[in-house]
């Protein structure tokens, strides 16, 4: 099968106060083995409900999500999807639950049930994965909050899911946490092949994916490459998303009449092309 | 401080003691509570006396960071001392004031008494100087486990995950009660002025915001925990597996003998 997870018309009600309201409406949508796939979206977009729906966290209203072949309805399959499709969280201290690093990875393989000369080889291989090997015997609190999350990163992939589903992991953490975290996730994705799915609203995030999809209430409303998605910098600022500070300096440029080509996002690049429309290019 | 909660009293050093396996630790402790207590004349509290010392030197934990515990408790220790003085039941008085006297008998018994309690600390100072909190709770864990069969099978588990939350949770809420009592100082609250009404009063603003979201907490650890296939402790295995080594046997065999020894004293002298 060439899709991990499958969402066929899915959508999501909540009930608030006697009123019903659909954070998710009918999606359908396919995520490939392998790939990595960013979803964007302001807050309110239904970017979280969406990621809740892929490990069966959140069971659609109306609809049906695959995951591997399962229903993430039945009952009975519970665990197996939820160790299909792991899932990060916002607040790396909400999702720590051992005192010992080491001991914390240990805690999914623990439920599991597996042998635990197997833990111990998924633990050192996970934490060798996110680069945080040489802190296996220290405490989640005298660690920094890139480091944390990491720590909540090796915690998953230490169940080796197919897929890793990040529910805004770097919101929380300082602009070098954050490039740690991105980091890692390119280095998973090409080392251990896990599918990857992450959800955020930082837009320079969605430069190194193979896919990214825009969210608005509840909707998708652009899915494609991200320099295709970057084009449109008016669509994007209507449902609240910041371009990339780059990409918008050369739409605005652009614009104005320059002559720029605005589907570069990198900083040298961008550079580059106001450089080149300057006249000023090196030699 | 308490925010180093995770290693608590932990102590690193390299000794037998620390590298025991902390159910024997555990177990041996009580042992020697046991021997503490039984000892029954002076030179059973002697020979209880050198063994606890003993234990203390192998241990490799500064004599100080003991005397520190000792601090501690010394109020009670100088009352129970203060009390037994007068307790003495002997005839030569030594003192006589009001109707209160004291005799060699009680000088005796005050001293006698102060030893034990000296000696029950350090014994227990010995246990977490040298054990971590996690140790701990492994333990208390295993040693807890034939609970199962009385038809307590969940119960054991859930205390242990208890517990583990718990130790992993304290330093992070002191984390946050600190940053909001900065937040409430900055907004002008004064929590350190007035009288104990006024004091508890004001902590009220400080209490309700981290009962909520500790509640918070709870409920996003808890959908994490089911991410990572958490159900109860149902078919859960462990990584570190606890297990007894030749260490264990000998410093068993030591503590039961020392044991016998205080029986023994007992008994002849």
């Amino acid at each position: 099968m060439d899709n991990i997870i499958e969402l066929k018309n899915v959508t999501y009600e909540y009930t608030e106060e006697d009123k019903v309201y659909a954070a998710v409406k009918n999606i359908s949508l396919d995520i490939k083995r392998g790939s990595f796939t960013v979803i964007l979206g302001h807050n309110g977009s239904g970017k979280s409900t969406l990621a809740k729906l892929l490990n069966g966290l959140n069971k659609p209203t109306f609809g049906d999500v695959m995951v591997d072949g399962i229903n993430t309805k039945s009952e009975e399959d519970e665990l197996k999807v939820k160790s299909l499709v792991g899932m990060v969280f916002q607040n790396p201290d909400n999702q720590l639950i051992a005192s010992i690093v080491e001991e914390d990875v240990a805690f999914g393989p623990e439920n599991l049930g597996l042998e635990p000369s197997l833990i111990r080889q998924r633990v050192d291989e996970a934490l060798k994965a996110v680069d945080m090997y040489d802190f296996k015997r220290s405490t989640p609190h005298r660690l920094s909050g890139g480091q944390k999350q990491r720590i909540a990163i090796a915690g998953i992939i230490a169940m080796e899911p197919a897929c890793l589903v990040l529910d805004e992991p770097t919101a929380m953490l300082d602009p070098k946490g954050r490039a740690e975290i991105i980091e890692t996730l390119i280095r998973l994705k090409e080392q251990k092949g896990i599918t990857i799915v992450l959800i955020t609203h930082y837009m320079e995030e969605a430069e190194n994916a193979d896919r990214v999809i825009v969210m608005n209430d509840g909707e998708i409303i652009a899915d494609d490459k991200p320099k295709e998605i970057f084009k449109c910098v008016k669509k994007l600022k209507e449902v609240g998303l910041d371009v990339p500070q780059t990409t918008e300096l050369l739409y605005e440029l652009k614009e104005k009449g320059f002559k720029v080509n605005t589907n570069v996002i990198s900083v040298e690049l961008t550079a580059k092309e106001i450089a080149k429309a300057l006249n000023l290019e090196e030699k | 401080m308490l925010r180093d909660i995770t290693f608590g009293q932990y102590y690193q050093a390299k000794s037998p003691i620390h590298s025991a396996d902390p159910r024997i630790k555990m177990i041996l402790m009580i042992i020697f509570i046991v021997f503490i207590f039984l000892s029954s004349n002076m030179f059973a509290l002697l020979f209880s006396f050198v063994s606890v010392a003993l234990v203390i030197a192998v241990s490799k934990v500064p004599i100080k960071l003991y005397l520190k515990n000792m601090k501690a408790i010394l109020p009670i220790l100088i009352f129970t001392a203060i009390i037994n003085l007068f307790y003495g039941d002997g005839s030569t008085v030594l003192v006589e004031f009001w109707k209160l006297s004291i005799t060699t008998e009680g000088v005796f018994k005050a001293i006698f008494m102060a030893t034990r309690i000296m000696l029950l600390i350090f014994i227990s100072s010995v246990l977490t100087y040298t054990t971590t909190p996690n140790d701990l709770t492994d333990a208390i864990e295993s040693l807890l486990s034939p609970l199962r069969f009385l038809g307590l099978k969940n119960a054991v588990h859930t205390l242990a995950m208890m517990m583990t939350i718990a130790l992993r949770f304290i330093p992070t809420l002191i984390e946050e009660a600190e940053k909001i009592m900065n937040a409430q100082k900055a907004r002008g609250a004064d929590l350190e002025s007035g009288g104990i009404i006024e004091r508890v009063k004001a902590l009220i603003p400080i209490l309700i915001p981290l009962l909520i979201s500790s509640v918070r907490r709870a409920y996003e650890l808890a959908e994490a925990m089911e991410c990572r296939c958490y159900n109860g402790g149902e078919g859960k295995t462990r990584m570190k597996q606890m297990k007894l080594k030749m260490l264990d046997l000998y410093l068993s065999v030591i503590t039961v003998l020392m044991l016998l020894g205080v029986i023994l004293i007992n008994i002849i002298l």
